[in-house]
């Protein structure tokens, strides 16, 4: 992974230390909160509802085992002894007090973090597939350009007062485990015919009150060009997307009102100027970069590969956790393993410091002390020897952290909701853990195999319910939480927007109504046929009609 | 109001004019995007010293073939939250390779300094209130930084593989 030189130490240092001014001149009354809302926004210091919200980057969704055990201790010192890992590959922490954000930024660039840019009209973390250089399906390791857009996004001097945020993603892999169709710009390594790699480039995608799937704006950009590319389409952006109104200010709306093409132009047009020019990198520091994201040495499968071959067979546990929770390797003997964050009846995304600590402690052991934040809310151990995960689950066991549920019902993704957040117009968390329970039967969400549910607590989309294939979304009616649920959405590679089936359920009813809706699926149902292909299939009626008709 | 230009509290000797008002013999005056846009010539034509004053609903674009005739280029920041000033002062400094006076004026934060520095701008409409020697501080906080701009300091990747 990528570390740190003198140069990003001195300007993260620098960084903490113009925060704590800013922080000390609020305190002291030089700056209004008015004033000071927004630089706070731009180091992801949040208000909400109960206190302040800090929100940190994890830079593509890749940590070191130092890295996480400092999270942990944050944990510990400045918060509950938890924290909450979001769809966008980042940890906040829920109940941090302002004049402690200073020293928390100082132990993060400790350990070569920082919380720059997770919030704010500006260029957010940058996200990508959380098994980046290590799929067996990929292209090549798409966290090399990640960290060029994260140093190119960082203090941007031009970029800083976007119309509204902006969030990139990258994914190399044919399978888009990165939601690259639902970002503002999403970026897929692609091999052109003469066998070269380049970028695929999408703009104006994204979820919110209007959603929308991104749109290709460029089929084959040559890596050199990258930033020079980025930097025509913020720009176009920056000066003409809209600033009377929040709820239209993301750039899908522009591109949307515009047209592709000729959002395609301005961008071509402002290209010219600057391909070529100031922001390309030279080819020296794209392999500076790229060195540090060379693949590891693994070792050959050894004698002892036979043991696990034999555990698989004998004991059922293991074989399902296996199962559900392990991916193919592109390294024969090895594994990419995923620890759910999703316990029965559990809080999506929720890490105690305990927790983190003993991740920290199996990524030192088995992982070569790496360890990924998926946008699923769950943690990844990437470089697993196959020999070793016998012994690893039995540690994840007593850890409570086994739960082999990776994609399946309960494997919820859903944001803070009204629990903590000052837009939320309905809990989301309360009805997570609700269906958590419900579907507690693990041999029955097998049964029911891959499917995504998400639920959001306001329009905002936090939740990512547009793109669930089953979605929910809270709102209020007269004081009261009522739940719509969409059906069909998905954000992999061939992303769409789930359709509302119906009227909204009350709280007590939103549960069954899952129930319904996964029961007629089942009925319906050929062979293997995953929840989204029988509805891709048979459309909304027979759900329609199992969820309204009986009433 | 305090105007700093190259870190100097100065005298404002410009005259901004509104679109009504003739432009007085041998002063320094200023005009709205509009009034350029209709008396550009008469103007050019008058022997003043010129200015023009943006907002961010502008394009710029449309007076970079009298550059050579302007001095002073004055860009309206709103709100602190409005950004376009950014790119309109980068386009005129690094695609016009515009060298006169280019001012942010408006709603502007000591915060934002160093920003608007990279971008171009060289002279700051201070509001009444700002401490001058704080805001001067603000330039400081950041010394590195990972893109070219306007200001030409030389990048983080420039710097690595000097």
């Amino acid at each position: 992974m990528y570390s740190y030189d003198q140069y990003d130490t001195q300007l993260v240092n620098e960084r903490v230390a113009q925060f704590r001014d800013q922080v000390q001149r609020r305190l002291d009354g030089r700056l209004s909160e008015e004033e000071f809302r927004p630089l706070r926004l731009l180091n992801g210091l949040y208000l909400q509802l109960h206190a302040y919200m800090l929100r940190v980057a994890v830079p593509y969704g890749t940590l070191s085992s130092a890295q996480l055990r400092m999270l942990a201790q944050i944990a510990r010192r400045y918060d509950r002894g938890y924290g909450h890992f979001t769809t966008r590959q980042n940890i906040q922490y829920n109940w941090t007090k302002l004049e402690d954000a200073p020293d928390i930024l100082a132990d993060l660039a400790s350990v070569e973090m920082h919380a720059i840019q997770t919030s704010g009209n500006t260029i957010r973390n940058t996200t990508s597939d959380p098994y980046a250089g290590v799929a067996a399906e990929e292209l090549e390791d798409p966290r090399v350009y990640c960290e060029i857009i994260r140093q190119w996004s960082t203090l941007h001097p031009e970029f800083t007062f976007l119309p509204r945020k902006f969030k990139i993603a990258v994914t190399a892999s044919p399978n888009d485990r990165a939601a690259v169709k639902v970002h503002d710009i999403g970026i897929a390594i692609r091999k052109n015919a003469e066998g070269e790699t380049g970028f695929e480039i999408l703009v104006g995608g994204g979820l919110g009150r209007t959603p929308m799937v991104g749109k290709t704006i460029r089929d084959f950009l040559p890596k050199e060009h990258l930033l020079s590319y980025l930097e025509a389409i913020l720009r176009v952006y920056n000066l003409n997307g809209r600033r009377d109104n929040k709820y239209k200010a993301r750039i899908k709306i522009l591109v949307h009102d515009l047209g592709t093409d000729a959002f395609r132009e301005q961008v071509d047009a402002e290209w010219e100027n600057l391909r070529g020019k100031g922001p390309e990198l030279p080819p020296a520091e794209m392999e500076r970069i790229r060195a540090f994201f060379a693949p590891p040495e693994y070792e050959k499968p050894g004698s002892n590969h036979q043991d696990y071959i034999e555990k698989l067979r004998t004991n059922a546990g293991f074989a399902e956790w296996v199962r559900a929770n392990v991916v193919e390797h592109k390294q024969n003997g090895y594994a990419i393993v995923n620890i759910s964050l999703k316990p029965e009846g559990g809080i999506p995304g929720d890490a105690t410091a305990v927790q983190m600590d003993s991740v920290a402690d199996l990524a030192e052991k088995y992982s070569m002390a790496e360890i990924r934040v998926t946008h699923q809310q769950n943690l990844v151990l990437p470089n697993v020897r196959q020999a070793d995960l016998f012994v690893m689950w039995e540690e994840l066991r007593n850890q409570g952290l086994a739960t082999n549920n990776i994609g399946l019902i309960s494997d919820i993704i859903a944001c803070p909701g009204l629990d903590y957040c000052g837009l939320a117009t309905a809990r989301s968390i309360p009805v997570a853990q609700r269906i958590s329970t419900r579907f507690a039967d693990l041999k029955r969400q097998h049964d029911l195999g891959e499917l995504q549910l998400k639920i959001s607590g306001c329009i905002n989309a936090c939740g990512h319910h547009h793109v669930g294939h089953i979605g929910i979304l809270g709102v209020d009616r007269n004081n009261e939480e009522y739940y719509q649920i969409t059906l069909g959405g998905r954000a992999d590679e061939n992303a769409a927007i789930g359709k509302i089936i119906g009227r909204a359920f009350s709280s007590d009813d939103v549960v069954d109504a899952v129930e319904t809706v996964v029961n007629t699926y089942v009925d319906q149902r050929q062979d293997d046929e995953r929840f989204i292909d029988t509805y891709e299939r048979i459309g909304p009626k027979p759900f329609k009609e199992a969820l309204y008709d009986a009433a | 109001m305090t105007l700093l230009k190259g870190g100097t509290p100065i005298e404002d000797s410009w005259v901004h004019l509104d679109d009504e008002t003739a432009a007085p013999a041998g002063a320094a005056i200023t005009v709205s995007f509009a009034r350029w846009q209709a008396e550009s010539e008469a103007l050019k034509a008058s022997g003043v010293t010129l200015g023009v004053r943006l907002t961010g609903d502008d394009a710029a674009e449309e007076i970079t073939d009298d550059l050579n005739a302007l001095q002073l280029v004055v860009i309206a920041f709103p709100a602190f939250t409005d950004g376009r000033g950014y790119s309109i002062a980068r386009i005129l400094r690094e695609r016009y390779g515009y060298e006169g006076e280019v001012r942010a004026t408006g709603n502007i934060l000591r915060d934002q300094a160093s920003l608007m520095t990279r971008c171009g701008f060289d002279a700051f409409d201070l509001a009444a209130h700002t401490d001058v020697a704080d805001w001067l501080e603000g330039l400081k906080d950041i010394t590195l930084e990972y893109q070219p701009a306007a200001d030409r300091r030389r990048s983080v990747p420039q710097i690595r593989h000097a």
